[in-house]
């Protein structure tokens, strides 16, 4: 399906949007954050969820939508516990944490969903060329697998697997987690490649490891 | 103590009482269950998209689209000795996690999910005898065969059965 140089590509992708992510998110909370490698996974769809830890674990989803001369979706899972212990950062502020998220609260969560977003997004436009536009947030505190499958699901007029981009992010001291995840659109994957100059045209790879 | 049966995203599964089949979060696809109060055979589809017509692939898997699913489904119970006049029908699922303002229908695939259900279980002449369906929140529901009660869980939003 795709060969090691555009899965190379598409990680470098990931690499340059999560750094500039990484960057806006640590101004945000003043703290420092470290970003793994990011990850190409094109799996079926029903072990998306389990990178978050299951269909059932509670979760805070962030979607975006990114529109203009590539589509894809941009979809943050932040575990209960870790989304606690952002918004406390980010209002300084205790939360009771037997009580759901307050308005206050997720306009916080939207907010860094919304800065993490479109530095993400800036990074990839800067890079590629292409004009990219990023919507407004939306937030659902609910169970991962019904989160993770809205998105998902688009990919099932294509094939039984999923394609994304997952960038785990970590702030340092206390471990608190986030996944970010860049799910473009099947057409527009090509043309992501295309533009950084990677040519997608299906060729047979001679040693036969190449491929995957 | 039952079998629980596990049934994945675009999958499908047919199961005799006492067993149970469950799916796990389900989101914007339906659970569709069906049952033979009869012979106490149950069957539980996860549909994922409305519209198998366009699948860019002509070689889909039928479990993953509600016109092509349910009669999938239907097979398999008629294996383990369904009659499928006697089948009926519990639904549940098809939210909109998401408050997306966006042109494009792709946000309202929840909806569009519960439509393709409804229409193709009225041209199969399977009754709807219960349903939650639509909002915006997660489901977990796992369907007894023995009983024909369908549980629907969901976070902050109560538990039924259906």
């Amino acid at each position: 399906m795709y060969t090691d140089l555009e899965i190379d590509a598409l990680k470098e992708i990931g690499n340059i949007g999560a750094g500039n992510a990484a960057t806006a998110l640590s101004t945000l909370l003043s703290k420092k954050i470290i970003i793994k490698v990011p990850q190409i996974k094109i799996i079926p769809f029903d072990e998306v969820s389990k990178s978050v830890g299951g269909p059932e674990k509670l979760v805070v989803g962030i979607f975006m939508r990114i529109t203009g001369d590539v589509d894809g979706n941009i979809l943050i899972i932040i575990p209960e516990r870790d989304a606690y212990n952002l918004t406390e950062t980010l209002l300084s502020k205790q939360k009771d944490r037997n009580v759901d998220f307050s308005d206050m609260e997720k306009s916080a969560l939207l907010e860094l969903g919304n800065i993490v977003g479109s530095s993400y997004v800036v990074a990839l436009s800067d890079l590629t060329k292409l004009s990219l536009k990023v919507s407004v947030p939306s937030l659902a505190f609910d169970m991962a697998g019904a989160i993770i499958s809205f998105p998902l699901s688009l990919y099932g007029y294509m094939g039984d697997t999923a394609f994304l981009i997952d960038t785990e992010f970590t702030e340092g001291l206390d471990g608190t987690k986030l996944h970010y995840f860049l799910i473009p659109d099947d057409e527009s994957l090509k043309l992501l490649l295309k533009a950084i100059g990677v040519n997608t045209i299906e060729h047979i790879n001679p040693s036969g490891n190449g491929g995957i | 103590m039952s079998i629980s049966i596990r049934v994945g995203m675009a999958e499908y599964k047919a199961a005799k009482s006492p067993a149970t089949l469950i799916t796990l979060g389900l989101g914007s696809c339906v659970g569709v269950v069906l049952y033979d109060n009869f012979a106490k055979i149950g069957g539980l589809a996860h549909v994922m998209l409305p519209d198998s017509n366009l699948s860019s692939k002509k070689d889909y898997n039928p479990g993953k689209f509600a016109d092509t699913a349910i009669d999938a489904l239907m097979q398999e119970m008629s294996k383990l000795g369904a009659n499928e006049r006697r089948i009926i029908s519990k639904i549940a699922g098809g939210a909109q996690m998401f408050q997306i303002k966006s042109e494009n229908n792709i946000m309202q695939i929840g909806k569009r999910n519960v439509e393709a259900v409804r229409t193709k279980l009225s041209k199969l002449n399977i009754k709807i005898v219960a349903e939650d369906v639509e909002g915006n929140y997660g489901r977990t529901i796992e369907f007894f065969c023995e009983s024909g009660e369908l549980t629907v869980k969901t976070i902050g939003h109560g538990t039924r059965i259906l």
